[in-house]
């Protein structure tokens, strides 16, 4: 038997080559370090704010993700569809789960990096004022964790069918809800015949929420789980629809 | 070995692959052969747990593909139908990341990668995008893929489809090399190969066995099988003569030739000769014919259809 790991990490190793080896891995990054530049300086107001710390930079990354990780989403597995690749994948000695957690992993770890290099902004405030670093930490913790969210509803999206506009219109869709389940816009149509720890509920699936309060410098633990369990679900569901539907 | 038992398809209300029960034991190079949309690639896909049965399964050397499935795949090399494969990689790469996948890791990843390489002779394009090479080296990798662990069953579709003359000799020397110890399953639609590279042959149309043979004992089925053709100026005159013969059956006169199929009494040959030598026929060639397996595939898969439809 081997180690579930070593198999993870071939497959993870092919994924990130494949990002590489096309144009989407430079444009993806571009692209997002552009738009998150453009948002905290135009739309935050960074400066004229005159605050040391990252909130306007923050704010605008579910709207970002919104768009962006479905677009990275939708090609894991429709992609393998279109060109027949899925059928090569899953004849390899390879369980479903194994190839569904490492395009995942593939994935989520692309976007960390694509995180990671808005650096520069986090210097510039730093070189600026005096912000509370841990904050800050916690802000890029909780994107990151929100970023997986959207990838794991955007990848399961993509499975369940071999055209990738499709599977981007669904996601954007699907996560367009997760994320607005906690604004007034959607509680206030189940308020009137909801009992209220139904609402709760409801607003209690919001990404904003939870992110909200990481990004504020409170990492709690159910927001953690939240996000782990988010992740989980859409995973798994992932993992049937693969087992189910393979070779349609 | 491998063991299928009652392995069933169905699509709706179409069945792809109906019943099929047949065992194969190491040794064997197994042709499916069949016209297009018979079931040859969807009975290899449930092989190789692509694609769950309806009903029925199969084992591999003991390991049910249903249950079993991970253990089943670990002994086996397959090339999907039109060989599908990570385009943006370089051929290189995507052959480290299989034999990644089979459990090799660094000194021996490598070496059997070379290995490979070497024996489908990719060495000019390893790092070539896999992308921009033409059909015949993109079917090559698959099977070099395939391959790669030296797995003691290959299932192989199509696998010398695309290739030039020159390079299907060569993968069919390949398969012959590979054969003595393993199970090696092939489909094909070119008749040619299956005399030329099977042990063992199977037609398949509507999902189902119509014959299951080897190559020359399907050859004798067909009824060109010793019969004898003639060529000399007056072919009328011969043919009227020659179906005077006991030996003879038909006799037929095709493209410059006239050819007499045989009754099954004595030796036809013999009888043709010598009688041409007696009407002293002026012959320019007298031949022996062998069985044709395009001749055999037609008579055994035209005769379901006639039988269906009636």
């Amino acid at each position: 038997m081997r180690p579930f790991d070593r198999t993870l990490g071939v497959l993870l190793k092919r994924e990130l080559a494949s990002y590489f080896a096309t144009p989407v891995a430079y444009v993806f990054i571009v692209i997002f370090l552009l738009m998150a530049g453009a948002f905290t300086f135009y739309l935050g107001g960074f400066y004229e704010r005159e605050i040391a710390d990252l909130q306007p930079f923050f704010t605008f990354h579910p709207w970002l993700y919104l768009f962006l990780v479905p677009a990275i989403g939708m090609r894991l597995w429709a992609e393998e569809r279109k060109s027949g690749t899925i059928e090569l994948l899953l004849t390899l000695p390879v369980t479903a789960g194994e190839a569904v957690t490492a395009k995942f992993l593939a994935a989520w770890l692309f976007i960390g990096l694509a995180l990671a290099l808005t650096f520069p902004i986090w210097i510039t405030v730093n070189v600026l004022g005096d912000p509370d670093n841990g904050v800050i930490l916690a802000g890029y913790l909780g994107s990151w964790l929100m970023a997986g969210g959207f990838l794991a509803i955007s990848a399961c999206l993509s499975a369940v069918t071999r055209n990738q506009v499709v599977a981007f219109i669904l996601s954007v869709v699907v996560c367009f809800g997760f994320l607005l389940s906690g604004l007034p816009l959607v509680l206030d149509l189940f308020r009137g015949w909801l009992p209220q720890a139904a609402v709760d509920a409801i607003a209690n699936l919001s990404f904003l929420g939870h992110f909200d309060s990481i990004s504020r410098g409170v990492v709690e633990l159910r927001d953690l789980v939240y996000f782990a369990l988010v992740i989980g679900f859409w995973l798994t569901a992932n993992r049937i629809v693969i087992e189910l539907k393979k070779a349609q | 070995m491998i063991e299928t038992r009652e392995l069933t398809r169905r699509y709706g209300d179409f069945t792809a692959v109906d019943r099929l029960t047949f065992s194969v034991e190491p040794g064997t190079v197994l042709g499916f052969l069949g016209p297009n949309g018979a079931g040859k690639s969807t009975t290899m896909k449930m092989l190789t747990g692509f694609l769950p049965p309806t009903s029925g399964t199969a084992m591999i050397h003991g390991h049910d593909i249903r249950s079993d499935s991970l253990a089943a795949r670990r002994l086996i090399g397959y090339l999907p139908e039109g060989a599908p494969l990570y385009g943006e990689l370089s051929v290189l790469r995507f052959l480290e990341f299989a034999a990644g996948t089979r459990g090799f890791q660094g000194r021996e990843a490598i070496a059997r990668v070379e290995q490979v390489i070497d024996r489908l002779e990719l060495g000019e394009v390893r790092h070539q995008t896999i992308e921009t090479l033409s059909k015949g080296f993109k079917r090559r990798v698959g099977l070099a893929q395939a391959i790669l662990s030296d797995p003691p069953v290959l299932i192989l579709d199509e696998p010398t489809d695309g290739l030039d003359p020159n390079q299907k000799q060569q993968v069919r020397r390949l398969i012959r090399d590979m054969a003595p110890d393993k199970i090696i399953v092939i489909s094909t639609h070119i008749l040619e190969e299956v005399d030329a590279l099977c042990s063992r042959a199977m037609i398949i149309a509507h999902g189902r066995l119509l014959a299951d043979d080897t190559p020359a004992a399907l050859l004798a089925r067909s009824r060109y099988a010793r019969a004898v053709s003639l060529a000399t100026p007056d072919l009328q005159a011969a043919a009227s003569a020659l179906s005077g013969l006991d030996e003879a059956g038909e006799v037929e006169i095709r493209r410059g030739l006239v050819t007499v199929f045989p009754s099954g009494k004595g030796d036809l040959f013999r009888a043709v000769s010598a009688l041409a030598e007696q009407s002293a026929w002026p012959v320019e060639r007298v031949q022996l014919e062998a069985g044709r397996m395009d001749d055999v595939f037609r008579t055994i898969t035209q005769q379901t259809a006639r039988e269906e439809a009636a």
